[in-house]
């Protein structure tokens, strides 16, 4: 069961400052674990985000992205109440989506 | 590779070279930031403001307030020096004298003496591995983790008011000064001085009070390599090794005494939380 | 796959595809979930570059890039891109020197969402960071930041 992001939203005017920290080893496929095995590949591959149910920001990510990633981008035209909803999947199919309601300026 | 290594020979000249004392001050200059730590202290920023250790503090929350183990029990009734169940203000007030065990503990001692005592979970087996793999985050690092995280923002303050607690720092501190192993070092061979670095890295000197906090800060911290969170039990295991000393025994007397001296050098300074680490 | 779950699976992409496009921010020639394996397995960023369908971009300056001159530690090298030409609609990052190049890209929702990212990247040794920027009009651009990366320090 995929662990939650945590997301943090600042609303600055109208204009919606998002940093999210998602939990994901983001393993590269070249790392040997402690018997001296290839750990598979295992990364986030799209990311997408949506205020109030409608697409906002997507992105195509590969295995380069840092362990447990974090990602920032700016929404505009948000306000407090709006919902803003982010989803990550990943190359096994994995995917967690996680939500918060976008608190007053 | 090459370049890499003319880089680190160059930082390193840069970081060798004297610093001459500002004129008419009385107070001890401050330590120089050499060009390489200013711009990784650019980023710390950047970094500490979305940390992944955020994730182990919320798992050490669960794991504290689940019932668990062989006596189905939750950790609410764990006593970390300011009574059952509080857990807000102890990480900076520890380590301290409890009568209960007649020791002097640190805050992951105490939080498996409370997983011991309070869940019925086997001392010998957390001891086991109790350090994170990138696979694998001990239970105890997690709850430490959560409790240091409930400290955050407020000043470090050991307490040194009995006898047990004196006798703890008078011997951290014989421990950071006594030289041993194939290499002869001691704590104080790196972090006794002013200007030591190792590679990219500025070493604080951990017995001026000004920088004993950079020693203790950011402690649990997560660590940037292996995307692994560790607290100072593994951080001075770490510190052993590198000394070429014998491995210390998990939660032993002795890191006790070490992390008391740390801690009450560091006294009155604020402590930010568990942090980000290279 | 059954032909009955692969006629789900392909209304359901049809779905999704219909909602974006509906949405008017989908990127033209590319479903909502495809990910573009060719370019992520190119070994060099003109074949990634390729894969990707970017011709030539032009150099700009209006493209800024905030990464550390050193980096820390390799494998948490945080970026912050912003792109201050009109009509971003997406950007694309290369790690130049990574076994493979091509390590991120970013859709942004014209009137939505502003030309800003921010991400953290492993970087194996010394590279530029180098991002392309397409413009809804289909123009590219490109701008470049070098980052050093190190042996490092003792982990304390």
């Amino acid at each position: 069961m995929a662990e939650p992001m945590k997301i943090r939203a600042k609303l600055e005017g109208d204009v919606l400052d998002v940093r999210v920290l998602m939990a994901h080893p983001m393993e590269t496929g070249q790392r040997k674990d402690g018997a001296g095995n290839l750990v598979p590949l295992h990364f986030i591959q799209t990311i997408t985000a949506q205020l109030n149910g409608k697409p906002v920001f997507q992105a195509d990510t590969s295995q380069a992205i840092s362990r447990n990633p974090v990602f920032g981008f700016r929404l505009k035209g948000a306000k407090a109440g709006d919902k803003l909803s982010i989803t990550w999947t990943d190359n096994k199919g994995d995917k967690r989506t996680d939500e918060i309601v976008v608190g007053a300026a | 590779m090459t370049r890499a290594l003319a880089l680190c020979a160059a930082a390193a000249f840069i970081a060798a070279l004297p610093v001459p004392p500002a004129a008419g001050q009385s107070k001890p200059p401050a330590v120089e930031r050499d060009a390489t730590t200013e711009e990784f202290e650019k980023f710390r920023a950047v970094l500490e403001a979305d940390n992944p250790a955020e994730l182990f503090e919320v798992k050490g929350e669960e794991l504290w307030k689940t019932p668990r183990g062989p006596k189905n029990a939750s950790l609410a009734a764990c006593d970390l020096g300011l009574g059952p169940g509080v857990v807000k203000g102890a990480y900076v007030q520890l380590p301290r004298y409890f009568a209960d065990t007649g020791k002097v503990m640190d805050a992951e001692r105490r939080i498996v003496h409370c997983m011991v005592t309070l869940q019925g979970f086997d001392a010998a087996a957390l001891a086991k591995q109790p350090f994170s793999t990138e696979t694998r985050t001990p239970d105890p690092v997690a709850l430490t983790t959560f409790v240091a995280g409930q400290s955050r923002g407020m000043k470090i303050a050991p307490p040194q008011s009995l006898p047990q607690e004196r006798a703890a720092f008078a011997l951290g501190r014989e421990i950071f000064f006594y030289r041993a192993g194939s290499y002869d070092f001691s704590c104080a061979s790196c972090h006794g001085e002013d200007g030591k670095r190792i590679r990219t890295q500025q070493l604080p000197n951990l017995t001026r009070p000004e920088q004993a906090i950079r020693g203790y800060q950011g402690w649990p911290g997560y660590r940037m390599t292996g995307g692994v969170m560790h607290t100072l039990q593994w951080r001075l295991n770490d510190c052993f090794r590198q000394q070429r000393f014998p491995e210390p025994e998990y939660l032993s007397d002795s890191l006790t005494a070490l992390l008391t001296y740390l801690a009450v050098n560091a006294k009155g300074q604020v402590y930010k939380g568990p942090g980000i680490k290279r | 796959m059954t032909e009955l779950s692969r006629r789900t699976a392909l209304k359901r992409t049809g779905a999704l595809a219909a909602t974006a496009i509906a949405a008017g921010w989908l990127r033209p020639g590319a479903a909502l979930a495809e990910w573009n394996k060719g370019a992520f397995e190119s070994k060099t960023v003109a074949d990634a570059l390729k894969h990707l369908k970017i011709a030539t971009p032009a150099d700009t300056k209006d493209i800024v890039i905030r990464a550390p001159d050193i980096a820390e530690n390799g494998a948490v090298v945080p970026i912050e891109i912003q792109s201050n030409i009109p009509g971003t609609k997406s950007m694309v990052v290369l790690l130049e020197k990574n076994p493979f190049p091509y390590a991120a890209n970013f859709d942004f929702a014209q009137g939505a969402a502003l030309p800003f990212v921010a991400l953290r990247v492993k970087m194996g040794e010394t590279s530029n960071v180098r991002v392309v920027v397409t413009t809804a009009d289909g123009k590219f651009f490109t701008a470049a930041k070098e980052v050093k990366v190190t042996i490092g320090g003792c982990g304390g």
